[in-house]
């Protein structure tokens, strides 16, 4: 099982390393590059804690092999955060107390992200809708759709 | 868990994709949204991925001679915000936002779904209720397979260890088709307890071609053919009645046989009121 030798673009950094195929996008983001912002959870596509962009689209970096990714881009929460575009959506994160462990949290933000950039003031079922395959075991979801749709109306209202 | 070592090869063409195929054990990898959980729970040892997802024109809809053909690695995402697809196939439209989650949707591909054949799959009970065609590609060359002969048994389909599902084929929707959708899932983004996918064509009052294909009750998609024969007479309750006769759906960990059955019913009565409703 030979290990191949990858190129990609991480946070607008180009990396290079040798990756064995069967090592997932999350492993080798955590344990190769250290960055643990991406979370593992139940390793087979159901909980969401691992979803990083791949070529701008939230995916499973469970369901990814980082051997996938040669030649493409990926964006986690470490380069979300640091980019600054992504502020407003944590600070209602933090105002309305829409995570507590935290563990889902990285994740939950690249896809509310994902949704807002649609434009708009999506509806409560359409952000439910959107957030269903993230799971949450701590704040029973009502204030991540409250910090979500707030965030949806200021933005909405400082584009209009 | 993490997966047993495999080897990983990018296939270049599908003519490529065949090539590598013939190593015993060999794979393809897609969307990877199935195959790579069922890798991490180490269900399944291939002994080499070919990643079809850099083949390019694969990834194309296009519409030609009175039908839509959807390049297999159509994402289905991409499906979802397709112009074309909603006009030329309303059913597939209708049923893709029951498919998972959005982050599923965006890297799980159309020929994927159709070549995992899951029971419980929304995208090959509406191949089937189409009456579409798969196009595959192996060592032989090209073929193409009606979708009545596609689906074979549970996760069994038509295409052999070296082929490659490079399309699929749906007949383009007209004034007249008529087509219907639902399904009983306990949480939005799983799989169906029971699903039913719907075509049929409107003369006058009545429907002809009726094609009722049902979905998680059984090892296969289902059809129902007596029921299908009355809707086609207009009796709605001989229809429900018939399901007894044409489903008989096992106990899974979703619900029992019974509770299936009872389900059926109640998604055909749904089912059959939008049949009879013009698209807007
Ligand atoms: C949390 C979760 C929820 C889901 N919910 C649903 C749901 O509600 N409904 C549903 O239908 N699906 C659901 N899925 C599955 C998802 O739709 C998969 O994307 C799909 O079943 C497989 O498509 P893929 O492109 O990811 O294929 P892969 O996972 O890459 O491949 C699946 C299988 O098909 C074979 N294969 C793939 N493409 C080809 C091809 N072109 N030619 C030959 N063989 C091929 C592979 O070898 C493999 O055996 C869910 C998945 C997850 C993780
Ligand atoms: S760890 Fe990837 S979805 Fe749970
Ligand atoms: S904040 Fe703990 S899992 Fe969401």
């Amino acid at each position: 099982m030979t290990a191949h030798e990858i190129t990609l673009t991480v946070n607008g950094e180009e990396v290079r390393e040798a990756v064995e195929p069967r090592t997932t996008l999350v492993d080798f983001l955590r344990d190769t590059l250290g960055l643990t912002g991406s979370h593992v959870g139940c390793e087979h596509g159901v909980c969401g804690a691992c979803s990083v962009r791949l070529d701008g689209a939230v995916v499973r970096g469970c369901l990814t092999l980082a051997v996938q990714c040669d030649g493409h881009k990926v964006e986690t929460i470490e380069g979300a955060s640091d980019s600054g575009a992504i502020a407003d959506l944590q600070e209602a994160f933090r105002t309305r107390n829409a995570l507590q462990c935290g563990y889902c949290t990285p994740a939950m933000l690249l896809t509310a992200a994902e949704l807002l950039a649609g434009g708009g003031v999506p509806s409560r079922a359409a952000i439910r809708e959107h957030l269903s395959g993230n799971y949450c075991r701590c704040t029973g979801y009502h204030a991540i759709i409250d910090a979500v749709e707030a965030v949806a109306r200021v933005r909405a209202g400082a584009t209009s | 868990m993490k997966p047993a070592p495999f080897d990983y090869a990018r296939a270049r063409s599908v003519e490529h994709a065949v090539e590598l195929l013939g190593r015993e054990g060999a794979r393809v990898l897609a969307g990877g949204q199935s195959l790579i959980a069922t890798l991490n729970m180490r269900l399944s040892h291939p002994s080499l991925l070919v990643d079809i997802n850099e083949v390019t024109g694969l990834d194309r809809i296009a519409r030609r001679n009175g039908h839509i053909e959807i390049g297999a690695l159509v994402r289905h995402v991409q499906a979802e915000r397709s112009a074309e697809i909603a006009q030329t196939a309303p059913l597939v439209a209708r049923a893709l936002p029951h498919i998972g989650h959005p982050a599923i949707r965006n890297r799980g591909t159309i020929g994927g779904s159709i070549a995992f054949a899951d029971p419980a799959a929304e995208l090959p009970a509406c191949l089937l209720a189409l009456d579409g065609e798969v196009e595959i590609a192996g060592p032989a060359g090209k073929r193409t397979v009606k979708a009545d002969d596609f689906f074979q048994g549970l996760f069994e389909t038509a295409l052999g260890p070296r082929d490659v599902l490079i399309a699929i084929r749906l007949p383009a929707a007209t004034h007249d088709t008529r087509v219907g959708f639902a399904e009983l899932a306990r949480r939005h983004g799983d799989y169906a307890m029971v699903g039913l996918a719907a075509a049929a064509r409107a003369n006058g009052t009545k429907l002809t071609d009726v094609r009722l294909v049902f979905f998680g009750v059984g090892s296969t998609p289902v059809r129902a053919r007596d029921a299908e024969a009355a809707l086609a007479a207009g009796d709605l309750e001989a229809g429900v009645k018939a399901l007894a006769r044409n489903l008989d759906p096992p106990d899974d960990v979703q619900a029992t046989g019974a509770v299936k059955k009872h389900l059926a019913g109640v998604l055909l009565r749904r089912v059959a009121r939008q049949l009879t409703e013009a698209p807007q």
